[in-house]
């Protein structure tokens, strides 16, 4: 009997229909052979999604496999909601990034707004309390209205979403570049307290218990996503709207709440958001996890309209729902928690003990498959990968120089890069103080969160320099998370454990996939020396256009502790008189640079040398300063390289900055390279001796540059010639002028 | 004193108002809105976040709950009622104090730090500050450009209800309005959030002296030392 005009399996089969859910000739013919039978048309929609790349990491998982993910601080590790650390007095935080990439590139307003709900809910659904979000975005340049369009659409949507559930918003950081003109980046990062014995899991415990659907009403929003996100675009991605969700944060706080206390009362043995794949992941991959079956009544799933389809209700991505197990019995006590909260909840099924997915509609068993078959059987396919020839030209090239008329100049026109200038216009637009425990805000190396009842704090931060990792994936990737333990180390936080938001193009291309490859293994490699493990993350590939593909943007979201308030450290000098010191040594080149960038128009050549080893020092020596008490403020070099570090140091303090240089490399280098590495450092000059002795032992550079006064102005010498001299509210104007001027705000 | 935190679905800012209050010597519990008496409270604060998610228009539907009946007869029994940010807006919506709430004159949620005046010492929620003190306050909303008729702002005006100025206005708000209160002077509402300025740690605390205010002059008018 035809079943809601679906084709039938034959025409399927015949008609090749599967191609439209993007599952190829070869995986259909595996579900076939798997079920010794042809597939059904919500049997095949159940398989689309729970195959997709975004479900079953098909492409990625032999890459990503290799991350080490082990340590005595993890609690939990990857393949739940959110990857766990413990912080010490019998608090852990949880914590994970994830993709919105496609959706926002449709609809930038409800496209990150609903990548804020599902990463919360992913944080939530373990046990903890969301205490902080994050986002790392990547835009084209803001030259035309369409990218100025996205890049506000996006902001509104994480102010608009993450203000209303009172959860601040303190950090994060925001690229532009041409390589993301069609595929802006939106990467949302939760991070939530929870104390040890509240760790929940995405499991269907108990055959005969009861499953229970909390939350909003199912919707025929968001069908497909998971598909959607796994495919490229082309120039239909305009009319791919529906598979966009729309959220609804003021439901999303009270489920929050709910679940919250739901899991405070003991109540739950299982829980898990319907985030991509919606009711089919959830339920597959909860039952899957304890070897057993599920079976569910769609009839009893609540609806926005009454006519959906078995197929449209189990691929459905609308927001705010979470799928619970409750043991048989206690389905009232959580009714009654969910009404409290204004919330409807629902026994939609049970716990089964044949391990098959069986779906009741209308009377009928419309679909009836092995839940592993769904969740753990998906194809793993090893691409094929290929060294492009443009890293073997680009690491033959050392770029030793580039011509500079006026560093003054120079300067400025570097703080007016939308990738360096303030962000302030963007960070403005999130509530980052709501909770009462943001003690460092926006725009520093990273945020910090006191943790309440303690007196500890944790410091977050995510960072990604995407054209270092397109020149040199291998060692761009070990930048990453070298920067993200860097800022944390600046700010008196030992690294704990990273969150990997993997963005590339499309593995099916050789030289993607060998982009993949090599970033992962600098990733794990710097992860071990730092003694950063792994415990979540996200994949999103196929971000290309056209097949023009991203830069490949492995985003590190870095979490890290303060065992003391005391040790709280922040960039900005504090007090004229104060010592500026240099640790780290400047090593040449200016390959991936952004002075190359605002000189050529384009990043090429080899990036300057770069040492694990060394860099593991230079953060000891850093995180030991700081917890001597020796340092007023620490700040790491990145983009725009020292120059731009010292303006960052003393913009919005009354201060200035006298400088005073000696080197043998070129100006440019000296001023605006690049080399990792490298932290300024401000400090009483009594304490001068003893940095000079830590450093001595960690065997890295120290360099006497310069001295704050209150002058107001920064002034810069090299090798006794005056390079740069300007007033430190001139720079500041620029600096902060720059992106409401590009956007005409 | 004994007072009440009001909590409605969407309200965010009961915690941090909770966490500021257990530092002095008051008793303070967070209520729900379903609650059906306030009579047991000394003094009532609506906190910030959004109520209702802010859907239709920030307090719309806030103004709709059962408790509003109780808070309006806490003011009438010339209890202190303290709206902060979302709170103010309740208030406003409600009619315990006069004029609206507009979206910011640039149509964005702004949070920053600013400088804010008191403009009226003399109030029930203000006494421990000095006279045109400059505070460094900050802010978190959307819809903090306060509006009314021209009649109603010389009343304000000439009644020194205008509490407390933006030093230099953040959202567009008529004559810099940060903060009025009713003529009877019991019912404050602050756009501001004080309560995120009572921590050095956290940047100022500036905004302690509102709620030592608050509790000093429940207080002396009950004769307690």
């Amino acid at each position: 009997m035809a079943y809601y005009n679906e084709p039938t399996p034959e025409q399927i089969a015949e008609e090749k229909i599967y191609r439209q859910m993007a599952v190829s000739d070869d995986e259909f013919a595996l579900i076939q052979k798997l079920l010794g039978r042809l597939p059904n048309y919500t049997e095949l929609g159940l398989f689309s999604v729970m195959w997709s790349e975004h479900c079953s990491y098909k492409n990625s998982k032999p890459v990503i496999k290799k991350f080490p993910t082990t340590g005595p601080q993890v609690l939990q590790g990857p393949g739940e909601g959110a990857g766990i650390v413990d912080i010490g007095d019998g608090l852990g935080i949880a914590f994970k990034i994830e993709s919105h990439n496609h959706p926002s590139a449709v609809e930038p307003y409800q496209g990150a707004a609903t990548g804020v709900g599902g990463i919360l809910r992913d944080v939530f659904s373990m046990g903890a309390r969301p205490i902080a979000l994050l986002n790392s975005l990547r835009f084209g340049e803001l030259a035309n209205d369409r990218m100025k369009y996205l890049f506000k659409g996006v902001v509104a949507g994480i102010a608009g979403y993450g203000n209303r559930m009172g959860i601040p918003t303190v950090g994060g950081e925001i690229y532009f570049d041409s390589s993301y003109e069609g595929n802006p980046l939106v990467n949302a990062m939760c991070v939530g307290l929870i104390r040890h014995d509240q760790i929940q899991r995405g499991i269907a415990k108990g055959v005969g218990n009861s499953v229970v659907y909390v939350g909003a009403a199912t919707g025929r929003d968001g069908i497909h996503g998971a598909t959607f996100a796994s495919v490229e675009f082309g120039d239909e991605a305009a009319v791919e709207l529906p598979a966009v969700q729309a959220g609804d944060p003021f439901v999303e706080k009270l489920l929050m709440e709910a679940c919250l206390e739901l899991i405070e009362k003991d109540v739950l043995l299982g829980i898990q958001d319907m985030g991509a794949a919606g009711l089919t992941s959830s339920s597959a991959e909860m039952a899957s996890k304890a070897g057993n079956g599920i079976e569910l009544n769609l009839d009893l799933v609540p609806q926005r309209d009454p006519n959906m389809s078995a197929y449209e209700m189990m691929l459905s991505e609308s927001q705010e729902r979470m799928l619970l197990v409750v043991e048989k019995g206690r389905e009232q006590e959580v009714e009654a928690i969910c009404q409290k909260w204004g919330l409807t909840a629902v026994t939609i099924g049970r716990v089964t003990d044949d391990g098959r997915m069986r779906l009741l509609h209308k009377g009928q068993v419309v679909a009836d498959v092995p839940v592993d078959y769904l969740a753990e059987e998906a194809p793993v396919y090893h691409q094929p990968s290929r060294e492009p020839a443009s890293f073997r030209e680009n690491q033959a090239k050392l770029v030793e120089d580039l011509s500079i008329n006026n560093g003054t100049e120079t300067l400025k026109q570097l703080l007016a890069m939308p990738s360096i200038a303030s962000k302030e216009w963007v960070f403005q637009q999130f509530d980052y103080l709501s909770g009462n425990n943001t003690i460092v805000r926006p725009g520093s190396d990273a945020a910090i969160i006191r943790i309440p009842e303690t007196n500890k704090a944790i410091g977050i931060t995510t960072d990604c320099n995407a054209g270092y990792i397109y020149l040199d994936p291998y060692t761009g990737g070990a930048i990453a998370v070298a920067e993200a333990a860097r800022n944390l180390v600046c700010s008196g936080a030992k690294p704990l454990a990273i969150t990997d938001g993997l963005n590339f193009g499309s593995p099916e291309n050789p030289e993607v996939f060998w982009q993949i490859e090599q970033a992962a293994i600098g990733i794990s490699e710097a992860c071990l020396k730092f003694g950063t493990p792994v415990v979540s993350g996200n994949v999103s590939l196929y971000n290309e256009t056209n097949g023009n593909a991203i830069y490949p943007t492995p985003i590190i979201g870095m979490v890290g502790v303060i065992e003391k308030l005391d040790h709280i450290t922040t960039q900005h000098v504090k007090t004229a008189g104060d010592v500026v010191v240099l640790l780290g040594r400047t090593v040449p080149g200016l390959g991936g640079s952004q002075l190359q960038k605002l000189i050529d128009g384009e990043i090429s050549g080899k990036l300057p040398d770069f040492d694990l080893a060394y860099e593991a020092r230079v953060q000891k020596l850093v995180l030991a300063a700081i917890q001597q008490g020796l340092l007023a403020s620490a700040h790491d070099l990145s983009e725009g390289g020292l120059a731009v570090a010292l303006a960052e140091i003393v913009m919005e303090t009354p201060f200035g900055l006298e400088l005073n240089l000696n080197s043998s490399l070129p100006t440019s280098v000296i001023l605006f390279g690049e080399a990792q590495s490298r932290v300024v450092v401000s400090l009483n000059e009594e304490k001068l001796a003893a940095l000079k002795q830590l450093a001595a032992t960690y065997d890295v550079e120290l360099a006497v540059i310069g001295q704050v006064n209150n002058s107001g102005n920064y002034i810069l010498r090299l090798n006794g010639e005056e390079i740069i001299a300007t007033s430190v509210v001139e720079l500041e104007k620029t600096w902060k002028g720059a992106i409401p001027c590009m956007i005409n705000d | 004193m004994k007072t009440a935190i009001v909590v409605f679905p969407g309200t965010s800012g009961e915690h941090e108002v909770y966490q500021v209050l257990t530092q002095y010597d008051v008793q303070v519990e967070i209520v729900s809105d379903l609650t059906t008496s306030l009579d047991a409270y000394d003094g009532i604060i609506i906190p910030g976040g959004f109520a209702y998610g802010d859907y239709l228009r920030s307090g719309a539907i806030a103004k709709l709950s059962p408790i509003m009946t109780e808070i309006k007869k806490a003011a009438e029994d010339g209890k202190l009622v303290l709206g902060i940010g979302n709170g103010f807006q309740i208030l406003l919506e409600c009619n315990l104090l006069p004029g609206a709430m507009l979206p910011n004159a640039d149509l964005k949620f702004k949070c920053c730090n600013v400088p804010v005046i008191v403009e009226n010492n003399q109030t029930a929620f203000t006494c421990d500050y000095q006279e045109k003190a400059q505070l460094d306050l900050p802010i978190a909303h959307w819809a903090g450009n306060y509006y009314c008729d021209p009649v109603t702002l010389e009343q304000l005006e000439q009644q020194g209800q205008i509490v407390f100025r933006y030093h230099n206005n953040p959202n567009g708000s008529l004559n810099n309005i940060a903060g009025i209160i009713n003529r009877k002077g019991n019912v404050l509402g602050i756009m501001a959030r004080p309560e995120r300025a009572c921590d050095q740690l956290l940047g100022s605390v500036d905004g302690s002296k509102l709620f030592s205010s608050m509790i000093r002059s429940w207080r002396d008018s009950n004769g307690l030392l």
